[in-house]
């Protein structure tokens, strides 16, 4: 913590980088994977709120995502609604959502693979739904006009899309540090590490989780409304894909969970990866295999992600400092 | 200030707890003794609201906390600590204590000052940025205390928190309870150690086999015959007097 306040110079330095990237890249195949880092590192934040810090490992995340992106685009190609507004229902939306899977869930008292069994239910669930009922365009998907400007959070170039994203991440940064120097911060943590124990001491465990399913959830809508201005088109298997719920767990798993920054590394080094294996591999399959045997030595050999592994370097140069200075307050 | 009434518990054809009635005035130190497998670890959490009890009434400070959720409790001001202890193994000493701490604060700085004072009576200042896997059984046992105290009780559930201390230890935690004690924090436990009983307890319920077989001072209760043969066996009281 105290760590983080003496980096904020380099942090906001590097914020600083992100923001006049651009004006530096020209590619613009470059913009796009920065723009879906930022995107990944967005919903893996989400991911890590209720996982890495309330320890409620969830494995659909995908339905907030998908949820949200319906309700925007729904709105604006029924009624017309703009999606800077539209953007916010899909908030409210992706909330509800957690609110009812929370409750239904942590109020029968679900843990660890029950848990994760009964999101994914969930998100399956929501994408038959969609694929069955009119509204949503069933199996035929919804087709959204390209009309770029502000009000339709649609933008004529790249750049746009990559600050749409930079700025999604920014406040997920943002909600998580929050987070780390809060008392519901505290509480999440304590509920991770030992929920009986939480209880006890008088944190309303149920409550917590909920709220922390909803902060999730809002979160998930904005991204969709994002994704569905972006590409322009939504259909069940996108809306609610399980690629995209596994994906927000793995950054946030190898970059390091309940961490502030755990999401940006895992989704910075695994589209790297990703994008290295696709560039240098030209037989057709081989780069997923590489992708994948880079996850199994990473997952294998740093169980607490690429962030825990720097952590604790740190914490032991850290903790034989103090005892030197304990030790010398002694004599 | 606690008042349990007629308070039973089954598990399926298993009456763990058996019709007890016991009482907890305010600034006392009471103790709840018995052999293993008596029922006094369910009976607290009956009382903290962990189990529901099938039977009985549980008031604290005349009001029921019967069907509330341990959070509930903790809030109206009556919190336990766990036997086995629960410590949130990934934090340092200062933040589990601080859980504690928030309990009646959201601002962080206050919850932080909160948890070192708190650090200070047990005395585990010096322990306050080490993690709490590395705490010793006796480090464990102190943050439990640690903890729950930082959550400003009004009555304290001590379930053996000094089970597993070597004697040196015990004394330390005996002068840190009564430390407690003298600060208007009334505290009623659980323990086995009866040097530590007998030296704390202004009274002594006794269980056994979830019934209540004799409570009063803790030498009078000592000597009650029902309280050796439950201990010792049967036939033990008798023996001992002819041995006398």
């Amino acid at each position: 913590m105290t760590n983080f306040r003496n980096h904020l110079y380099f942090l906001l330095l590097g914020a600083l980088a992100l923001i006049v990237l651009p004006y530096f890249i020209s590619s613009r195949f470059y913009i796009d994977v920065l723009t879906l880092i930022f995107f990944t590192a967005y919903l893996g934040q989400s991911w890590n709120i209720l996982g890495g810090y309330a320890g409620q490992f969830s494995f659909g995340g995908v339905m907030f995502f998908g949820t949200g992106a319906y309700v925007s685009s729904i709105l604006l190609t029924t009624f017309g609604f703009p999606p800077i507004f539209g953007i916010f229902l899909a908030i409210l939306g992706g909330a509800f959502l957690g609110l009812i899977v929370g409750y239904m869930s942590f109020r029968s008292g679900l843990k660890g693979s029950y848990f994760a069994l009964i999101t994914l239910a969930f998100a399956e669930l929501l994408r038959v739904l969609a694929n069955s009922v009119e509204f949503t365009g069933g199996g035929v998907g919804l087709f959204l006009t390209y009309a770029p400007g502000l009000s339709n959070l649609q933008f004529e170039s790249p750049v746009g899309f990559y600050y749409f994203a930079l700025i999604l991440m920014f406040i997920s940064i943002a909600i998580v540090y929050w987070l780390e120097s809060s008392r519901f911060g505290a509480q999440l943590v304590a509920i991770r590490e030992n929920e009986d124990a939480a209880e006890a001491l008088g944190i309303n465990t149920l409550k917590c989780k909920i709220y922390a399913i909803m902060i999730m959830g809002a979160m998930g809508g904005a991204a969709g409304t994002f994704y569905a201005q972006k590409y322009l088109y939504l259909d069940p298997p996108i809306a609610y894909s399980i690629h995209l719920s596994v994906e927000m767990l793995l950054v946030t798993i190898v970059g390091g969970m309940g961490t502030i920054f755990g999401p940006l590394v895992g989704a910075f080094v695994l589209h790297t990866v990703n994008e290295i294996a696709r560039h240098f591999i030209d037989t057709p399959g081989l780069s997923l295999i590489v992708y994948g045997l880079i996850l199994i030595i990473i997952i294998g050999y740093l169980p607490n992600g690429l962030i825990g592994a720097f952590k604790k370097k740190e914490k032991k140069s850290d903790s034989t400092s103090l005892d030197k200075k304990t030790s010398r307050g002694d004599s | 200030m606690l008042k349990v009434n007629n308070v039973t518990k089954r598990f399926g054809g298993l009456v763990a707890v058996s019709s007890v009635d016991l009482e907890v005035n305010e600034k006392e130190i009471v103790s709840l003794i018995g052999p293993n497998g008596a029922g006094k670890t369910t009976l607290f959490a009956m009382v903290a609201g962990f189990l529901k009890a099938d039977e009985g009434k549980v008031d604290f400070e005349n009001a029921s906390v019967l069907g509330m959720r341990p959070h509930q409790i903790c809030k109206l001001g009556m919190v336990r600590t766990f036997q086995i202890t629960q410590p949130f193994a990934g934090l340092t000493t200062l933040e589990n204590i601080m859980v504690g701490a928030y309990s009646n604060t959201s601002e962080t700085d206050l919850a932080r000052t909160k948890a070192e004072e708190v650090a200070e009576v047990v005395g585990m200042t010096s322990l306050l940025n080490q993690g709490a896997d590395g705490l010793t059984v006796a480090g464990r046992k102190r943050l439990e205390l640690a903890r729950a105290l930082a959550t400003d009780p009004k009555l304290l559930l001590l379930d053996e928190v000094m089970a597993g201390l070597n004697p040196t230890e015990i004394d330390d935690i005996v002068t840190v309870i009564k430390g407690i004690r003298d600060r208007g924090v009334t505290i009623f436990l659980i323990e086995h150690v009866m040097k530590a009983v007998m030296n704390l307890s202004d009274r002594t319920y006794v269980l056994n086999d979830g019934k209540l077989i004799a409570s009063g001072t803790p030498s009078s209760v000592a000597e009650d015959p029902q309280v050796i043969e439950a201990y010792l066996g049967h036939g033990a009281a008798e023996a001992m007097a002819e041995g006398a």
